[in-house]
């Protein structure tokens, strides 16, 4: 029997404090009623003898320490799970706000989820291909792989993430694919170009959308990445599926972390983040990848924008140290106009290796050498405003040349431009050719001769 | 024994009252749904527990069992090839048990209990032993012989029986009678506490190098046996990389791998790679010889805590074997952050960036398990631990609470660099940064083994690249053109030093491993350049260019790729360097 207490002691930010409570068990989901029938929800974060400390996932507004109900319902939050929720736009707390009938659930599953047995996991070894050269060759994806876009404000990450969501297949297969987007605090307007991009290609079709949006409570946020990784977890593993799933905007929502242990008045670590920050984070990163047995995987894009551009930042910081690289966006390219905006020296693709091996057999030594060349490139670059272009020699001329067409023709690219992996490793070997062939060392001597154009006859 | 009553939940800290008699560190079960936990606070009746399981659903007034054991690690034969956890349940189990996810309250024992293992006596009955002698062993893979000891606790005795044959692990298979007259039957398991190190008769002073196979590592900055290192550096770095290919190379027999609150998909591909590799020293599949502890970010965070005290316990029972175990954790940072959560929690008063003010004497107790001993035991046996330890610096910034604790007690700082890894430069330690100090422990092995010009080269290269750093600031200024010939000499030299010699792929098969004597060759070939070429460059006619583009030049690029067993090959290619040289000199002061 579930029973109503009216003894709220406190309210504290997102926190309230019921007291004389019996049987209370931690995790445990709370409905609390405002003396207007507003009904609002929450969990239990801590729960003392008779005392128990709840968490609200909404607004706290309009709660009164007399008159409010709590009712304890005697289970964690839960998310009812069906194959119809695909073509469904939810709120940040998984109630459906596109204006449809509620969706009939499969099964109810726990939003916290369980952690993956390592041992049962699956390697993600599939070639995941995005259409955008600066991923495809120097930071291939694998599906199965959780690679965060480290942006700034202002930068044009939900263009990259949408051309991502649109383009993204495994060639060769006709799979069965799904997007899961989740948005945690950001705007109206971003969360709408989302909905529009997926309405405009039909991908809304095969996609779930969670949006809390920055008018929406803050608490909230807590649980929406949550209750999209349930989802994924449950299309991919239950229903074969390949899920996609993009998180926007994961700095939002360590904020919110931030409030709420705040408000406990817990112990910080770094930047008044709390010291669970990266446990926290773990718990979502973490929930992608495939499952042996399975046919279905979760391919994670989260979405970050580091304070300041300050890579160093907790939140990229501990995010980095989780994810299997990262995409990081510059903000000098993107005031020189150039889209997308990957800034290719940081960015890094952990599983990268192991794909790069089934692309085609040039792949991995035009990685190496477009890498390095591009890195001297920036080098001379620097060395040239110091001292003058004249003073470079002829090798480190055609370097400065190069690195000016590596960002002009390789890491441009129109936004609905759809690069085959092939069409991107020619473009690398039509590059190279700006070169002296001498200088050509990542490549093997037979690849040169079957790949890099004759430039006598072009 | 009395069952207390929960209090107080809060996240992976439970509260209990009833808990009088109870002891620290014991091992208890919470809730009906026996969820394994420890006590790690006792004040009056009331005792904190952290949980080592989601407590998602627990509350106050569920039973609290005890069980009056500490927390502790089963010791015998099957533990190679095992994977589990950090509280030593085997995760393969554990997927028999739950499926792919990791549910609760799943209690399965670390080793398998019905397996029959074969023991061959090395004692006969009459004989007189004592605690930590070897009285059998059991072949438990082929690279590793298991020595069954007597258990540490017992003193000085006679064996009264001891029997050959099949045998699990909890039967009996030899009887001693100790000096009172009272008798213990041993099998071939020990239970032993993971925070209580084993007894040794002594630690001595390390004098033998672990080689790696790294060549920056082994020249550079080499670890001894049974001394302890570690390898902080921002993300992306490789401080991952580095870790697996020292558990893959390094030369110990045993080796101790945990992935301490890393990723899921990285500890499968440890998991996938191993049993397929190689051993270059045996030829044998490296998971023979290798335990495996993974307990993942997103696993519960308590047991992360004490998966490093369960790897080291393991590493511990191999050296009082007799065995050279390295340990390696990835990375010691969760650990620090387990410690601070729990620390948090009990709501300690904290010390710098909310670590609790005993992390430093935590981290001391930790690395000072690792050493170079005489076992326990009347037998004089050697062993060592060597303890790897990754740091995971918040920003890269070394500055803070847990590398700086870490650097007080490791003798051996592989720095990690940002910027040589933006560079693709692997490894991408820092050669100006880092230190080892274990190099006056192994010149007597370099000399003995390698060559005594081994260190005098080492020491010169160190001084080439740190004359390169300095020189690198004058370039950038004003152009090389402003360098002496001879500086500008130092400066290619450093450059054939870091891109022929530092850097490594660790994904090359010939080049993810070079044997030290290899690494002595490449060494001397690179310098040889150097030397045969200084009395050349003060020369009119001396032009750098041209001395580049000697063909002999490509065959120093290429001195790596000669195979391991045939380093015969430096010899000649060494004497062909000096006669190509040194006829280019002849040429020009003719001409």
């Amino acid at each position: 029997m579930q029973k109503e207490y009216k003894t709220l002691k406190s309210v504290a930010g997102p926190l309230i404090l019921v007291e004389g409570v019996e049987g209370v068990k931690y995790e445990e989901l709370v409905e609390m009623t405002t003396t207007e029938g507003a009904i609002r929800m929450g969990r239990v974060l801590e729960v003392h003898n008779d005392k128990a400390l709840v968490q609200m996932f909404e607004s706290t507004q309009g709660i009164t320490t007399e008159g409010t109900k709590a009712k304890f319902l005697g289970k964690p939050m839960e998310i009812g799970v069906s194959p119809d929720m695909l073509g469904r736009v939810f709120s940040g707390s998984g109630k459906p706000i596109d204006g449809g009938a509620a969706v009939i659930p499969e099964k109810k599953l726990n939003i916290n989820g369980a952690p993956l047995n390592p041992y049962s996991r699956d390697f993600p070894n599939d070639f995941y291909q995005t259409g955008i050269s600066t991923i495809d060759c120097l930071n291939t994806l694998v599906r199965g792989q959780k690679l965060p876009i480290f942006s700034g404000a202002g930068l044009p990450h939900s263009r990259v993430a949408a051309q991502i969501a649109r383009q993204c297949k495994v060639r060769g297969e006709e799979s069965n694919t799904a997007v899961i987007f989740a948005a945690m605090g950001v705007t109206f307007e971003e969360a709408e170009y989302f909905t529009n991009e997926f309405k405009k290609t039909g991908a809304i079709n095969r996609s779930v959308m969670f949006l809390n949006t920055a008018a929406d409570p803050v608490v909230e946020r807590i649980a929406t990445p949550r209750l999209a990784l349930t989802t994924a977890e449950y299309l991919a593993f239950e229903k074969d599926m390949h899920v996609l799933v993009i998180l926007t905007d994961l700095t939002n929502y360590c904020e919110a972390l931030r409030e709420v242990s705040a408000a406990r008045k817990e112990v910080p670590g770094r930047r008044g983040y709390p010291g669970y920050l990266y446990t926290d984070l773990a718990t979502i990163y973490e929930r992608a990848g495939r499952v042996k047995g399975k046919k279905g995987s979760i391919t994670q894009i989260p979405i970050l924008t580091m304070p300041e551009d300050d890579i160093t930042h907790p939140i990229p910081d501990l995010t980095g140290y989780i994810t299997e690289g990262q995409i990081v966006l510059s903000r000098d390219l993107h005031r020189e106009g150039i889209y997308p905006p990957v800034n290719v020296l940081p960015s890094l693709s952990r599983l990268s290796p192991t794909a790069r091996k089934v692309t085609r057999e040039d792949h991995e030594g035009v990685f190496g050498q477009m890498y390095a060349a591009f890195a001297r490139g920036l080098e001379v670059r620097d060395l040239a405003v110091i001292l003058g272009e004249s003073a470079l020699s002829e090798t480190d001329l055609k370097y400065l040349k190069f690195a000016k067409a590596f960002e002009k023709r390789f890491i441009t690219q129109e936004e609905t431009e759809d690069r085959s992996i092939e069409e991107t490793l020619n473009l690398s070997w039509e590059l190279m050719t700006m070169l002296p062939k001498s200088e050509l060392k990542r490549v093997k001597s037979e690849f040169i001769e079957k790949y890099l154009p004759d430039t006598k006859q072009a | 024994m009395k069952e207390g009553k929960v209090i107080k939940v809060s996240g992976p800290l439970v509260v209990a009252n009833g808990m009088r008699d109870a002891k620290m560190y014991e091992v208890v079960r919470v809730s009906d749904e026996k969820l394994m936990g420890e006590i790690i606070e006792l004040d009056g009746d009331e005792a904190s527990i952290q949980v080592y399981e989601d407590t998602s659903g627990i509350g106050p007034g569920e039973n609290v069992y005890r069980t009056g054991m500490t927390m502790s690690v089963e010791l015998g034969p099957g533990l190679l090839t095992s994977i589990y956890d950090g509280i030593q349940r085997p995760l393969q189990l554990i997927e028999k048990v739950a499926g792919a996810y990791i549910t609760r309250g799943i209690d399965v024992p670390g080793l398998d209990h019905s397996a029959k293992w074969k023991f061959k006596p090395l004692k006969s009955k009459g004989d007189t032993v004592q605690g930590g002698d070897i009285i059998g062993e059991v072949e438990e893979t082929t690279l590793i012989n298991h020595k069954i000891m007597v258990p540490p606790t017992i003193g000085k005795a006679t064996l009264t029986d001891i029997k050959s044959g099949e045998y699990t692990i909890d039967d009996v298979v030899a009887e001693v009678k100790d000096e009172d007259g009272k008798s213990h039957e041993l099998t071939m398991l020990q239970k032993w506490s993971i925070r209580r190190p084993r007894p040794v008769n002594q630690k001595t002073v390390p004098k033998e190098p672990l080689v790696t196979g790294t060549r920056i590592l082994d020249t550079l900055f080499p670890i001894a046996k049974g001394g302890a290192g570690c390898i902080p550096g921002p993300f992306g770095a490789g401080k991952t990389v580095t870790q697996q290919s020292l558990a893959k190379f390094c030369d110990a027999q045993v080796i101790v791998y945990i992935g301490c609150g890393e990723r899921g998909n990285e500890m499968t591909d440890v998991l996938m790679e191993f049993p397929h590799l190689k051993d270059p020293n045996t030829g044998e599949p490296l998971m023979k010889r290798t335990i495996l502890i993974a307990n993942t970010s997103n696993m519960p965070v308590a047991a992360r805590e004490a998966s490093v005290y369960t790897g080291i316990t393991i590493a511990e029972y191999y050296r009082d074997m007799g065995y050279n175990v390295a340990l390696m954790a990835d990375s010691t940072s969760r650990w620090a952050e387990a410690l601070r959560e729990m620390s948090g929690r009990l709501e300690e008063m904290p010390g710098e960036e909310g670590y609790p003010a005993y992390l430093g004497s935590k981290t001391a107790e930790f690395y000072e398990r690792a050493g170079y001993v005489k076992c326990y035991g009347s037998e004089g046996r050697e062993g060592s631990v060597t303890a790897i330890g990754a740091v995971s610096p918040p920003g890269g910034d070394l500055s803070e609470p847990v590398t700086q604790n870490t650097l007080r007690v490791t003798k051996v700082f592989w720095g990690l660099d940002a910027k040589l890894a933006y560079k693709r430069h692997f490894p991408a330690i820092n050669w100006l940064a880092s230190y080892s100090l274990y190099m006056d422990n192994v010149r007597d092995y370099w000399k003995k083994e390698v060559s005594e010009e081994y260190e005098p080269l080492k020491i010169e290269a160190m001084n080439l690249l740190q004359q390169e750093a300095s020189l690198a600031e004058i370039v950038n200024l004003v152009g090389m053109d402003a360098l002496s010939p001879k500086e500008r000499l130092v400066l290619e030299t450093a450059k054939s030093l870091r891109e022929d010699f530092l850097f490594q792929n660790a994904f090359d098969y010939e080049d993810a491993y070079t044997p030290l004597k290899k690494q002595y060759w490449i060494l001397k070939c690179i310098l040889s350049v150097y030397h045969e070429a200084l009395p050349l460059i003060e020369r009119e006619n001396f032009s750098f260019d041209d001395f580049l583009k000697l063909p002999i030049m490509e065959k120093v690029v290429k001195a790596k790729d000669i195979p391991r067993d045939q380093l015969e090959k430096y010899e000649d290619l060494y004497k062909e360097i000096k006669t190509a040289i040194q006829a280019y000199g002849s040429g020009k002061a003719s001409a």
